[in-house]
C-alpha cells in the first residue's frame, strides 16, 4: 500500500482560550471512506475546516500526496484536489444549477486579470455531463437550485466535486435534514466514491450512516482522537463509550 | 423565479396607456418624452447602482448624498480654476472613496450596510454643504462639456447626451451581472454567503467592489443634473435613496439579496417617472405622488411573490 494521501501531524488550533484541537494526528489513506464521528464541539468540524483551507490551524502540520502544505483559503485546497460539501449546503438556491456547478472556477471566453466573460454553453453542456454521470436525472441545467429536494442538491454538490476531479472529498454532514430515501441516495453517492478512485471523508453524527458506508472509523472527543478502528472491528457500543 | 422584472413591465404598460388616455394623448407626445426622458437617466443610474448592490446582498442609503458630493467637489475645484478634465475625475474620485469606505466598514467590522450607509448619509451631505460653504459655487457657462453629457441628440431631439450614457453604462453593469464571472460572484455573495464563501469567492472584495460601483454612478447621475441644471446645489438628491430602492423593489429586487435584474431596477426608474409625469398630466394634485409611489412598491412586491408561487405551483404540477 502507497503512503497517506494527507497526513496531519500535531495539529493544534484554539479559539480565544479554547483549545479545539489538542494535536491530532491522523493519516487517510488513499481510496479509503473514512467515518469521522464525535459529539457536537468534539473537533470535528475544525479539523474538516482546516483540511479544506477555511481555517488555517495555529500549530502542526499537514503534508498532502507527500508534501506539506499551508492552505490559504478553500481556493488552494480545492486547486489540490480537496473538495468539500457541507451540512448547510455548498449551493446557492437562488442561481441555477450550471451557474453553481461553477462558482469561483467558472470557464472563461476572454479574461483580464482573472475576470472575464463566461462561456456559458460550455457551463451548460459540463454541468448536463456531470450531473448524468453521478446517476441523477434533472430536467435541465437551468433550473434554480432552491427548486431541488436537499437529496438532489447533495447530489449536485457532489457531481460538482467529480467534475473537477478532486481526489479527496470531504462530507460534511451530509445526510442532515434528508428524507429517508434521500439519505440513502447520498450513503449510495458515499459508497461509489471507491469505485471511482475517490478519498472519502464522511462526517456524521449518525453512527448508523457511518458503519453502512465507511471502511475505517475515526471517533474524536473534547479536542482528541479517542478511537481509532476498522469498521469491522468495533462496534457501535464501543464508540458510544469512548464518545 | 426567472422574471422577476415581469410584474413591473405590466404595470408600466397598464399605466402608460391609462395615462395616455387620461391626458388626452399628451402623455406620449413628443415633448412630453423629451421631458421624461432628460430626467430618467439621473434616477435610473441611482437605481441600477442600487440594484446591482442589493443583488450582491447589501444597501446603499447614502447615494443621495453623493449624489451631491459628487458634483460639489467637481463644481468647487471649477469655480477655483480647475480644468474639467481635473475636476470631473476628482469628483468621481470623491464618489468611489465614499464607496470604498462604506464596503470596507461593512465588511471589515460585519456590521448592517444599513448602518455603515446611514451614516455615510449624513457625512457626505455635511462635507457637500462644508465645501460649498452653504451656497453653490459659480461655475462659469463654458466651464463643463454639455454637448458631451446634457445636450439634445436623436430624432427630433428626443434624447439628451446623457440618455446615451446612461444606456451604454445599463448595458454594461446588466451584461456583467449575467455574462462575467463576476456577476456570477456577485449574485452568489448576495444569494446565499456561505456558500460563496465556502466555494472560495473573496466576498470581500466583491461586495466593496459593488459598494464602489453603487457610489459611482451615483455620484455621476448627481453630475449629470448639475450640468443640466448649470449649477451645484447643496440639496440635489435628498430623497433619493429610497426612490432607488423602490426603484430596485418594484422591478423584482429582493431585499435579502441574490435575486433581481438590472433591467427590473431600471424598469422600476421608469414607472416612478412615468407615475410622477403621468398624474400631473392628468390633473391629479402633485401631492398624491407619494402616495401613489408607495402603494406602487409594496403591491409590486406582493404582485411578485404570489407571482412566484405561482410559477413554483405550475412547476411542481409538470414534473408530476
Amino acid at each position: 500500500m502507497t503512503g497517506p494521501i494527507i497526513k496531519v501531524r500535531n495539529l493544534h488550533k484554539w479559539y480565544s482560550g479554547v483549545h479545539a484541537l489538542k494535536g491530532i494526528s491522523l493519516d487517510i489513506h488513499p481510496n479509503e471512506a473514512l467515518g469521522l464521528v464525535g459529539d457536537n464541539g468534539a473537533g470535528k468540524s475544525t479539523l474538516i475546516n482546516i483540511l479544506s483551507g477555511t481555517q488555517r490551524p495555529d500549530e502542526g502540520e499537514i503534508t498532502y500526496e507527500g508534501r506539506q502544505v499551508h492552505f490559504r483559503g478553500p481556493r488552494d485546497a480545492m486547486e489540490a484536489g480537496i473538495e468539500t460539501i457541507y451540512q448547510y449546503n455548498s449551493m446557492v438556491p437562488t442561481m441555477s444549477i450550471a451557474r453553481n456547478m461553477f462558482i469561483g472556477r467558472e470557464p472563461l471566453k476572454a479574461s483580464v486579470f482573472g475576470l472575464g466573460i463566461m462561456d456559458q454553453a460550455r457551463m451548460r453542456a459540463d454541468s448536463v455531463q456531470a450531473i448524468a454521470d453521478v446517476d441523477l436525472h434533472l430536467r435541465s441545467p437551468d433550473a434554480l437550485v432552491g427548486e431541488l429536494s436537499g437529496g438532489q442538491r447533495q447530489g449536485v454538490a457532489i457531481a460538482r466535486a467529480m467534475h473537477f476531479k478532486s481526489k479527496v472529498m470531504i462530507l460534511d454532514e451530509p445526510t442532515n435534514h434528508l428524507a429517508v430515501k434521500e439519505t440513502q441516495k447520498v450513503i449510495g453517492f458515499v459508497k461509489s466514491l471507491k469505485d471511482l478512485g475517490i478519498t472519502g471523508v464522511f462526517v456524521s453524527h449518525n453512527m448508523h450512516h457511518v458503519f453502512e458506508c465507511c471502511d475505517r472509523i475515526v471517533a474524536m472527543a473534547r479536542g482528541e482522537i479517542v478511537l481509532d478502528r476498522r469498521v469491522k472491528d468495533t462496534s457501535l457500543e464501543e464508540i458510544l463509550t469512548v464518545l | 423565479m426567472e422574471k422577476p422584472e415581469l410584474a413591473a413591465v405590466v404595470f408600466l404598460i397598464v399605466l402608460t396607456m391609462v395615462f395616455q388616455a387620461r391626458s388626452n394623448g399628451v402623455f406620449l407626445n413628443l415633448q412630453n418624452l423629451q421631458g421624461m426622458l432628460g430626467l430618467l437617466p439621473e434616477v435610473a443610474l441611482v437605481a441600477v447602482g442600487v440594484t446591482l448592490l442589493m443583488i450582491c446582498g447589501e444597501f446603499d442609503l447614502s447615494v443621495g448624498s453623493v449624489f451631491a458630493l459628487t458634483p460639489m467637489v467637481m463644481g468647487v475645484l471649477l469655480a477655483d480654476g480647475w480644468s474639467f478634465a481635473l475636476a470631473f475625475p476628482a469628483g468621481l474620485v470623491a464618489a468611489l472613496l465614499a464607496g470604498l469606505v462604506n464596503g470596507a466598514l461593512t465588511v471589515r467590522f460585519s456590521i448592517p450596510s444599513f448602518i455603515t450607509t446611514l451614516g455615510m448619509l449624513f457625512v457626505a451631505r455635511s462635507l457637500t454643504v462644508v465645501i460649498s460653504g452653504g451656497f453653490p459655487p459659480i461655475i462659469a457657462a463654458d466651464a463643463m462639456p454639455r454637448w458631451l453629457f446634457t445636450a439634445f441628440v436623436g430624432p427630433g431631439d428626443l434624447f439628451r447626451m446623457s440618455f446615451i450614457w446612461f444606456l451604454l453604462i445599463a448595458a454594461l453593469i446588466g451584461l456583467m451581472l449575467s455574462r462575467t464571472n463576476f456577476g456570477n460572484w456577485v449574485r452568489a455573495t448576495g444569494g446565499f454567503l456561505p456558500a460563496a464563501q465556502s466555494m472560495g469567492i473573496p466576498t470581500g472584495r466583491v461586495k466593496i467592489a459593488c459598494f464602489m460601483i453603487c457610489s459611482l454612478l451615483a455620484g455621476f447621475a448627481g453630475t449629470l443634473q448639475v450640468m443640466r441644471l448649470g449649477a451645484p446645489l447643496p440639496s440635489i438628491g435628498e430623497g433619493l435613496e429610497l426612490q432607488a430602492v423602490a426603484a430596485a423593489v418594484i422591478g423584482g429586487t429582493a431585499l435579502t439579496g441574490g435575486v433581481g435584474t438590472i433591467l427590473g431596477g431600471i424598469v422600476g426608474a421608469i414607472l416612478i417617472r412615468v407615475i410622477d409625469n403621468g398624474l400631473v398630466l392628468s390633473r391629479v394634485d402633485a401631492n398624491w405622488f407619494k402616495m401613489a409611489l408607495g402603494a406602487l412598491t409594496v403591491f409590486a412586491v406582493i404582485m411578485n411573490a404570489w407571482l412566484r408561487a405561482k410559477a413554483k405551483g405550475m412547476k411542481v404540477e409538470t414534473q408530476k
